[in-house]
């Protein structure tokens, strides 16, 4: 059986340093005195704690409770009582503290009620997933996505192939390998219960072959079972999801995509044992394998590690020689993590603690020009130019990096391997990430800020508005009262009801229900007789002028004209606009008013739910990289919608505005005529430019581009045609 | 203790630009010892004294730009320079010539651009050019090659250092010789002494000629087999000579177009195709992109050859595509992992 292996192009071979560690059994972590949980293992929402300071909590009892779909409950890793909850040191690449949950053990490991579901195929697939999702189980393999938001296939999407991720190719790393080798049964039954899941076509499992001993125990364990080890060659990054998925399918993952799209799960090896602890033995994720290796360690190899174990208590046991420990990694030589602090406690994704010493691990070397000798190029996994993202990078020309595809860097580190010139290449396009989201952070912020700001002000002038009306109300009651008092001294409450109507000429309606209708009339009327006043004075400064033979004769003539125009123009529009609001006041209002405000209402609510989920992504990013595509995704649609409300309320705003100049210049159709070409004109324009883009990039319809222009051009002409006979007339 | 704080990856493969540098020093010995062997001492003569002039320009740049000095002095890179145009220089040449020709290409071509990794041109051959436009005499006076006729031998030590610093050698008159390129030059179109011009008649291609460039090509394998360069540039530069030759030679004209082998091994075509053209800082990068970077460095080769102006074009053609290989670059993008197709250009299109 020899089943087509593809490749991935660049790879790395660095020295694997797994003997250190490969060859002793898994051994059982002594119990810490204290174990700190961090609320947060995993990516997505953080979970909110459910235990108080003082309570005492059983071994597998879940004290924080998941917040989202893309979110986790954490249990506690010990019997023992609730010492704080509070800010503790975890490993995180910006060094900030994280609420923890403090447990203090009573060495008992007492456990709480366990409820293992043996015959799991009886139950529906819902329950299952919510005990995948109840037992906190994370990918243990890297970034740490919910597994469950992984194994929930829609219905429609066909998964033809289950992958177990058993790969392990970074150095040093053997907890995979100790796993299988002592543990090939309950990872493959783990893997049966994600199989029955996500019902694939196959099933297979991708060894690196410098693991034999393991693929032996795997296959072994898979003996009379539809399922395939696949032995692929020892590169790094071979591990990589997108990497293995290739390697054993051929398949891509489109850039920003999911596994699913292309019919593809992958689960790490970790996760399938955790996957079987939690549906056949009821026991959620409260442990996990870790290697403790470098050469500052004294008995190097795996250990069985309560999570909220704090690394410092592990290191001690393993026999580390502190003063010849240079640095601590969380993770491998290649994409690891520094520890700041190593009381930071072991989390879901722990899967490696590297002590080296500084002849092991040397201080990297000064960075030297980048000679453009392509090694770089070569060896990435994703086929990147990184001397190009470096040189963008650089130069802060982020725009370019991101056309270069910088997003699609899965910062496996080859690149700055190979680098003779000692750049750290990952540093430079972590650093260009972090200032594109930034950037686009920004801008979504001051969006915010305009949106916000645009309904404040909508806001204060319905507020002035309903002040106004208020206020006239209150006038006319006055002058009723005045009226009535002579005939009825009494009863003037209900006044106020009828008096509105009346002052505005309309049917009576409720006060509020018509506060942006009376409200246009009454301003209209102001500025007609605002602008009849203008023009009166203006005609009297004009008199006295002409009496005393002034030389400005000329231009306040002009001034004159001009504010009878448009004295004359307010008076049409007010009468018009009265007309309109007796003819129509039902019909007029919610055209008017109504779609807007409903527009500005959906585009805010799309805007927060695409800032919500912004969020959650951020929040994933923080704490590692890796498996963020589906909530990227989700951003994407979240921002398309939301753009797309906003463009719709812009647009009723826009035409709404053209709607009201319209109506002003209903009395004047030079004036509409001159809008028209104006407007023509710009639709011209635009047609133009698309025409030219597409033609500079060759790329869209071109012929329909060129009709497109040739309308507009037909529409400007006729628009010009018609004002110059209106002129001439 | 305080534990070191650097991101990801924490192993470095060994190794650095110096290194690299040097594997390109070791893989020339070939060349420069049949050059010598060939032509006396002026070859290892230029050469020493290029690299002396290279280092003391290049260290007296740095101490004004105030960097390190011992630090980029380590990078090797300006001894490459130096090396590569020291072996472009005839071998009879003025010591003049060769400090005027390094000093302009480190001080010039590399360090008013910025240095290392900034220069958009081969300084080398910038340097080469510079003196080609300045001193054509000097610059295109080889010597014989030894055992061309049964009198000409190479020039001692002595002669080598007399010829070099003094411009003549006591007791030899006539110490000047065409290369083939020039010969074939000289007399196309004239298949009576092409036939029988001893020049033009090695083994396989040009007297002399023919084992420097194999020689080259020796290194030029070595570096392959390092994975110092790839083979893309020079496959792809030698190919384009390969074909057009062949088909000038065979289909037009054998009088006046030159046959293959002797396109290929004579002149700068092996040096120029795995030392020169294959410089990282000033070539295409990605592997389409070196393929026709290296493609199109042939042809001008070949083009300036046959009907140019210049027996030999390697540095022209070279600086040419220099121009060329940002270009280049910027539409020969590989294609990313999960994207449909390459990029082209350099920014998104709206
Ligand atoms: S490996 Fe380093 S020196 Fe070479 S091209 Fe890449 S970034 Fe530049
Ligand atoms: S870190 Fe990014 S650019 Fe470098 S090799 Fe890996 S994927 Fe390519």
């Amino acid at each position: 059986m020899s089943r087509r292996i593809w490749d991935i192009p660049g790879g790395i071979h660095p020295p694997e340093n797994k003997a250190q560690s490969a060859g002793v059994s898994i051994r059982q972590a002594t119990l810490p005195e204290r174990v700190y949980i961090p609320l947060q293992q995993h990516i997505g929402a953080p979970a909110k704690p459910i235990v108080n300071v003082g309570d005492r909590v059983l071994k597998g009892q879940k004290i924080g409770e998941a917040t989202g779909f893309v979110s986790l409950p954490v249990h506690a890793s010990t019997s023992g009582v609730v010492e704080a909850i509070g800010l503790h040191p975890v490993q995180h690449p910006s060094q900030i503290d994280s609420v923890c949950i403090t447990i203090k053990s009573d060495g008992e490991e007492r456990w709480i009620e366990r409820h293992p579901i043996p015959d799991y195929r009886a139950h529906s697939k819902k329950e299952i997933l919510d005990r995948i999702r109840d037992a906190g189980i994370a990918g243990m393999g890297g970034a740490g996505f919910p597994s469950v938001v992984k194994l929930g296939v829609k219905s429609d999407t066909k998964i033809e192939q289950l992958i177990l991720n058993a790969v392990e190719c970074e150095p040093y790393i053997t907890a995979d390998d100790r796993l299988m080798q002592e543990r090939a049964d309950q990872i493959v039954a783990g893997l049966e219960i994600m199989a029955w899941l996500v019902e694939p076509k196959e099933i297979l499992i991708g060894i690196e072959d410098n693991k034999p001993h393991a693929i032996n125990a795997m296959r072994k364990a898979c003996e009379g079972k539809p399922i395939d080890v696949v032995v692929v060659p020892t590169k790094y990054p071979s591990g990589g999801e997108k990497q293995l998925i290739h390697l054993l399918t051929g398949k891509e993952v489109r850039s920003g995509g999911l596994p699913a799209d292309v019919g593809v799960v992958c689960q790490n090896t970790g996760t399938a044992y955790a996957v079987k602890r939690a549906v056949l033995d009821g026991e959620p994720l409260i442990s996990r394998i870790t290697t403790l290796t470098g050469d500052a360690v004294t008995h190097k190899g795996n250990y069985e590690v309560l999570l909220g174990t704090p690394v410092a208590d592990l290191l001690l046991q393993a026999g580390l020689q502190r003063d010849r420990m240079h640095r601590l990694v969380m993770g491998g030589p290649m994409m690891g993590f520094s520890i700041h602090d190593p009381s930071v406690p072991v989390v879901k994704t722990t899967n490696c603690l590297l002590a080296p010493t500084e002849k092991e691990f040397p201080d990297p070397a000064p960075e030297q020009p980048c000679i453009r000798c392509g090694s770089c190029a070569n060896a990435c996994p994703v086929n990147l130019l990184p001397q190009q993202l470096y040189w963008f990078a650089k130069a802060k020309e982020f725009d370019k990096a991101a056309h270069f595809n910088l997003f699609d860097c899965i910062e496996c580190g080859a690149c700055a391997y190979v680098c003779p010139s000692s750049i750290p290449l990952v540093q430079y396009y972590r650093f260009a990430k972090g200032s594109i989201r930034t950037a686009e952070q920004e801008a979504r912020k001051s969006d915010h800020a305009r949106t916000r700001f645009e309904a404040r002000k909508a806001r204060h002038e319905k507020e002035e508005q309903e002040k106004e009306l208020k206020r006239q109300e209150r006038a006319k009651a006055a002058a009723a009262k005045q009226a009535t008092k002579k005939e009825a001294p009494v009863k003037p409450a209900p006044v106020a009801a009828d008096a509105a109507p009346t002052a505005v000429a309309m049917p009576a309606t409720s006060a509020t229900d018509t506060a942006g209708e009376p409200d246009e009339l009454t301003k209209l009327q102001t500025a007609a007789a605002s602008t009849m006043k203008r023009y009166k004075d203006a005609q009297k400064a004009l008199e006295t002028a002409e009496k005393a033979g002034s030389d400005h004769i000329d231009a306040l003539r002009k001034k004159v004209e001009q504010l009878k125009a448009k004295a004359d123009a307010a008076k049409d529009a007010f009468i018009a606009a009265k007309n309109a609001a007796k003819a129509e006041p039902e019909a007029h209002k919610p055209a008017h008013d109504d779609p807007l405000a409903a527009l500005k209402q959906a585009s805010a609510d799309d805007f927060n739910a695409y800032k919500a989920a912004e969020e959650a992504l951020q929040q994933a990013e923080a704490s590692g990289s890796g498996d963020l595509e589906s909530l990227r995704t989700q951003v994407a649609q979240l921002k398309a919608k939301s753009d797309a409300s906003k463009a719709a309320m812009k647009e009723a705003r826009a035409k709404e505005k053209e709607e009201i100049q319209a109506r002003n210049a209903a009395a004047d159709p030079v004036k509409q005529a001159k809008m028209e070409v104006a407007k023509t004109q710009v639709l011209l324009k635009k047609a133009r430019k698309a025409l030219e883009a597409a033609q500079a990039s060759g790329e869209g319809d071109i012929a329909a581009l060129t009709q497109a222009v040739q309308d507009a051009e037909a529409a400007n002409t006729q628009a010009e045609a018609h004002l110059k006979q209106l002129e001439g007339a | 203790m305080a534990l070191l704080n650097v991101t990801s990856p924490h192993l470095h493969k060994p190794g650095n630009t110096g290194a690299f540098m040097r594997q390109v020093i070791y893989a020339t010995v070939p060349g420069i010892a049949v050059l010598t062997h060939f032509f006396g001492w002026g070859t290892l003569i230029n050469t020493v004294l290029a690299v002396l002039t290279a280092l003391a320009c290049e260290a007296a740049i740095l101490k004004i730009r105030q960097k390190p000095i011992a630090f980029y002095l380590n990078d090797y890179s300006a001894v490459v320079t130096a090396l590569l145009l020291a072996l472009a220089i005839p071998p009879s040449s003025p010591w003049w010539l060769t400090v005027v020709g390094t000093s302009f290409a480190i001080v010039v071509a590399k360090h008013l651009y910025g240095g290392l990794g900034m220069n958009p041109f081969n300084p080398a051959m910038i340097g080469y050019v510079l003196l080609l436009i300045s001193f054509p005499k000097e610059m295109t006076t080889w010597l014989p090659a030894s055992g061309v006729t049964a009198s000409t031998e190479a020039l001692n030590l002595l002669q080598s250092l007399q010829l070099v610093f003094t411009g003549q050698i006591s007791g030899v008159d006539a110490f000047s010789g065409a290369t083939p390129l020039d010969t074939f030059r000289t007399y196309a179109g004239q298949p009576e002494v092409l036939d029988t011009n001893a020049v033009l008649h090695g083994l396989m291609a040009g007297y002399g000629w023919e084992w420097v460039n194999v020689a080259f090509l020796l290194g030029g394998i070595y570096l392959i087999w390092r994975r110092i360069i790839t083979w893309h540039i020079p496959v792809a530069m030698l190919a384009a000579i390969f074909f057009l030759s062949g088909f000038f030679n065979t289909a037009v004209d054998a009088d006046n177009y030159g046959s293959i082998l002797f396109h290929l091994l004579s002149g700068g075509t092996m040096l120029g195709a795995f030392f020169i053209a294959t410089d990282p800082v000033t070539a295409a990068t990605s592997a389409k992109g070196k393929l026709v970077y290296g493609a199109g460095i042939g042809i001008l080769v070949y083009v300036i050859r046959s009907w140019g102006g210049y027996p030999d074009a390697v540095a022209f053609s070279v600086l040419l595509m220099n121009l060329a290989a940002p270009t280049i670059d910027y539409y020969t993008q590989p294609r990313t992992y999960g994207h449909s197709k390459p990029n082209k250009g350099l920014a998104k299109r709206s």
